[in-house]
């Protein structure tokens, strides 16, 4: 059998930005206040009234070739065999390496000295649960599952619609799909 | 745990390295694949269900306790306002619980009623004074001169007990402030209103139409799920809003309407639909009357009309009226909620209802379903009062608001400054309600709380009303105790209940509880026959012929679907004077209003001025949630949207601090500017809420700017009393 690969897919034209997903992840994983592993963006474009705007759900993006888990200098960052980049807060130094490393901004140092980000809930994964933001989102934005499994509810949302992904330059094969 | 040597250190490193320098070609390059698996630790270890008290829409929330203590809030999947999913808010919920802020003991004012200094007692000294005093206003003038202002599900024990006590002057806020003309706009055109969760079917609808309703960042939970779903399948909307919204930044077309002309716009939007025969003939041949007096008052509103007045130009004004027509009937104007903006507001929704009923939309798929409620019996009281109480005194001297469906709670505020109604007020209750944020004319309210006899608040917070009361009770939060059961008309009926999650934190009490100790003491046992709050809803679960044990366990009941559209085979039925949907309004004309509604002119800002507009931010509900500290990590403090434009003439940067002022003197506290080029020049925008000026609510205190301090003018809808919010001009003080 071919091993998973992780993935997620936000929905930019159905998202509203409304942060249930910021305000699950925090209960769900206690990520003290004022720190996030995930979060809204909004950007702008266009001149009034010709204006656009696209919303996303922003979090780490558990790349295929993670920078952060290559520049780790003590193994702490590591990927599983499905795909989910990981940080072992026991080894973590703290030295911030992974969080200069990441194009993504998704990892932040907590305030007990060990770095932090999303981790695609893999606590919840092993008893048939969804990550909490995607058990939570209103505009169910959000599609979670294994795109190696073609019959996966996430390969078919990337078969029908067309996406993008941030900083395809950096050549770290991010696996979080924005669909337009 | 896996060990580390200095030889991997240096080995891991010297990956790394090459891995940034050759990006992409080290595929094969092995990553560490093994580590602690992280766990938060966050699974419950019981489950409850109930529904949620963050927002009036109460969705079916799951409650998940691990030790005693609530972790998280999802939606119960079994619940149909929720389908598994919760907005911001009520996720957050778990903020309010464990504020630090909340209020732990009751308390009895010691010093006068401007400076806050109360001394904790226990709760039978809080509960004697109350009653002693309640007796004292009821001797020496009567039980109407007692007011109970209430906000929420919990309002309804107390509600109980003021109505026994003697008193019909009970005002829920959101009449007078929110969803009056709403409510009366329809009602007096379909005999019917949008109910609390309102009967649009968005999820099926081709074509929606938002005028200023800001989905999305007003954040109910069934109606944003709805919303999402309608985009997903294709759906074309059209948002009229003077704000660049997040609706519509998903919207086919924006128009950003001059404040103050949408009636002219539906107007237009009339003549086109009527002139191009675009209207859906058959329904309004059927059930309508007017349509010739319709067609004769919209002839000369043409687009070319409303372009002068709107500011929309002529050709989007046809473009849209034909997109809306062209998906009839699944096609709607949202009917709004919080619609009291000018003053002339019944009208406006009257408009909008007629257009509704052009397009076919009331009762159809994709339009306005007809709503079904679960047949829920209320609790058998067999004692009623024989003492009639005198009429609510919420209509001032001298003027009426005939067509006032619901006691105006301002008006209760207005009569308690003395001399100003019929008979003067001497004593409130206040619960779930905070008058010096949500009421307009603070001024009134101030005046009002230096006459007042007596005003005891039931809080879960010290919101600044505590700060003004004599005595203050704290009640435990929803998530801590039963409530009366929910049962909305919705496209299911259904009924759930809330239940405590955990026990009351602190010395905080239920309001069921403290509604049945207060009876004792004012001598009304009798209407209170049921021991607590559980034997309460057990003999109300039991009349319905629902079981009990299986509402608990799952916490909702759903009951059989039954049909909700017309294409259903229902047969509508209007409850207006003439039985059909009366786009020509007899009444209104017997009463001296207009018959169908007319475009009037507002006030223009003065020269260097703007228009002052408000609305909601999605992580809150207003100041209900401004001091909890988890959904403040997403927003803690409002903004005033301003033009970039504008900000480049007055030379003001983005994130400056400023001060708004109005058009008489009323100062803002210092706030930041967002320079954006989501809002038309003449006007800005804050969220709804903020501004706190109370010390005791830590998180909140100073944080941002309350448009309510800027809302002195007083702006009557003259069919209903509600109050205008639109109608203040600020000026931006740019700090020194």
């Amino acid at each position: 059998m071919r091993p998973k690969r992780y993935a997620m897919t936000m929905d930019t034209k159905k998202c509203v930005g409304c942060s249930a997903c910021v305000i699950a992840c925090k209960n769900e994983n206690q990520v003290p206040l004022n720190h996030y592993r995930d979060w809204i963006e909004q950007e702008l474009s266009g001149d009034y009234p010709h204006l656009f705007m696209e919303i996303r759900s922003q979090r780490c993006n558990h790349c295929s070739d993670p920078p952060c888990v290559g520049i780790c200098p003590t193994g702490a960052s590591w990927k599983t065999k499905d795909g989910i980049v990981l940080v072992d807060k026991k080894k973590c130094i703290g030295c911030k390496a992974c969080i200069a490393a990441c194009p993504y901004d998704a990892r932040y140092v907590h305030p007990q000295g060990y770095v932090d980000k999303c981790t695609f809930c893999i606590h919840r994964l092993k008893s048939g649960l969804t990550p909490a933001c995607v058990e939570i989102c209103p505009t169910a934005s959000l599609v979670f599952g294994d795109i190696n499994d073609p019959n996966s509810e996430i390969s078919k949302v990337l078969n029908a619609r067309e996406y993008f992904v941030n900083h395809v330059e950096t050549g770290c094969k991010p696996n979080l799909y924005f669909l337009k | 745990m896996a060990k580390f040597t200095r030889r991997d250190f240096i080995k891991i490193s010297g990956g790394a390295a090459l891995g940034v320098a050759g990006a992409g070609m080290l595929s094969h390059w092995a990553w560490p694949q093994s580590g602690v698996i992280p766990d938060p630790g966050t699974t419950p270890d019981r489950i409850v269900p109930s529904y949620c008290g963050l927002c009036f829409w109460n969705c079916g929330i799951l409650v998940h306790v691990k030790d005693d203590r609530i972790i998280k809030l999802t939606g119960n999947p079994h619940h149909p306002l929720s389908n598994g999913k919760l907005c911001p808010r009520g996720t957050g919920g778990t903020g309010l619980v464990y504020d630090p802020d909340r209020l732990k003991k009751p308390m009895i004012r010691k010093e006068e009623r401007s400076r806050q200094v109360f001394r904790e007692v226990e709760w039978d000294e809080a509960l004697d004074y109350t009653a002693e005093k309640m007796l004292a206003i009821k001797k020496k003038y009567g039980p109407e001169a007692f007011a109970l202002l209430t906000h929420g599900s919990g309002g309804a024990w107390l509600r109980q007990l003021i109505t026994s006590y003697g008193t019909a002057n009970i005002g829920v806020p959101s009449y007078a402030l929110c969803k009056g003309p709403v409510e009366t706009g329809f009602f007096l055109t379909y005999g019917a209103n949008p109910p609390e969760v309102e009967n649009t079917d968005m999820r099926n609808a081709r074509c929606i139409t938002l005028i200023g309703t800001h989905l999305g960042e007003n954040m109910h939970n069934t109606q944003v799920q709805d919303f999402s779903q309608a985009i997903g399948n294709g759906a074309a909307l059209i948002v009229v809003d003077p704000r660049y919204s997040v609706a519509a930044s998903k919207a086919r077309y924006w128009l950003p309407i001059k404040p103050g002309t949408d009636t002219a716009l539906l107007l237009a939007w009339m003549n086109v639909i009527i002139e191009e025969q675009l209207y859906d003939a058959d329904y309004v041949g059927k059930y309508t009357t007017g349509f010739d007096e319709l067609k004769k008052h919209v002839a000369d509103k043409n687009p070319e009309w409303a372009y002068t007045r709107t500011s929309i130009k002529p050709e989007l004004i046809r473009e849209t009226a034909r997109l809306m027509a062209a998906f009839e009937p699944s096609s709607f104007i949202h009917c709004g909620r919080r619609t009291t903006w000018y003053g002339d507001d019944t009208q406006r929704l009257r408009a909008i209802a007629m257009l509704n009923a052009l397009l076919g939309a009331w009762g159809r798929k994709g339009g306005y379903y007809l709503p079904a409620q679960m047949d829920l019996p209320g609790y058998p009281y067999l004692k009623k009062s024989d003492y009639k109480p005198k009429p609510p005194v919420d209509q001032p001297k001298n003027t009426a608001y005939p067509f006032a469906e619901a006691i105006l709670a301002t008006g209760l505020r207005d009569a308690s400054i003395p001399g100003s109604a019929a008979y003067d007020i001497h004593g409130w209750m206040v619960y779930g309600t905070n008058p010096l944020s949500s009421f307009t004319q603070p001024q009134k309210t101030y005046a009002a709380l230096q006459h007042l006899d007596f005003i005891v608040s039931v809080a879960n917070l010290p919101i600044e009303i505590a700060g003004w009361s004599d005595v203050v009770l704290p009640e435990c939060t929803y998530l801590e105790r039963y409530d009366d059961l929910n049962s909305p008309p919705f496209r299911v009926p259904f009924a759930a209940l809330r239940q405590p999650a955990i026990a009351p934190m602190y010395d905080s009490k239920p309001a069921w509880w403290i509604a049945k100790q207060l009876s004792t003491r004012l001598g009304l046992e009798e209407y209170f026959p049921w021991q607590d709050a559980e034997d309460y809803l057990r003999v109300r679960v039991k009349n319905a012929a629902l079981d009990w044990d299986s509402l608990k366990k799952n916490g909702v009941i759903v009951g059989e679907t039954q049909p909700i559209y017309i294409e259903d085979g229902i047969v509508p039925t209007f409850d207006t004077p003439s039985k059909k949907i009366e786009l020509y309004s007899a009444q209104l004309k017997a009463a001296g209003f207009d018959p169908m509604p007319e475009f009037k002119p507002v006030e223009e800002p003065p020269e260097g001025m703007f228009r002052l507009l408000s609305g909601r931010a999605p992580v809150h509900s207003f100041g209900m949630t401004t001091n909890n500290r988890l959904l403040g990590d997403c927003y803690a403090e409002n903004e005033v949207w301003l033009n970039d434009k504008v900000c480049e003439e007055l030379g003001i940067k983005d994130k400056q601090q400023v001060v708004l002022v109005n058009t008489e003197g009323a100062r803002s506290h210092p706030v930041k500017v967002k320079k954006t080029r989501r809002i038309r020049p003449d006007c800005v925008f804050l969220v709804h809420g903020f501004g706190s000026r109370q010390r005791k609510m830590e998180f909140a205190f100073n944080k941002g700017a309350s448009d309510t301090v800027q809302m002195n003018k007083d702006t009557t809808d003259p069919l209903i009393g509600s109050k205008a919010l639109n109608v203040n001009f600020v000026k931006i003080e740019q700090e020194v």
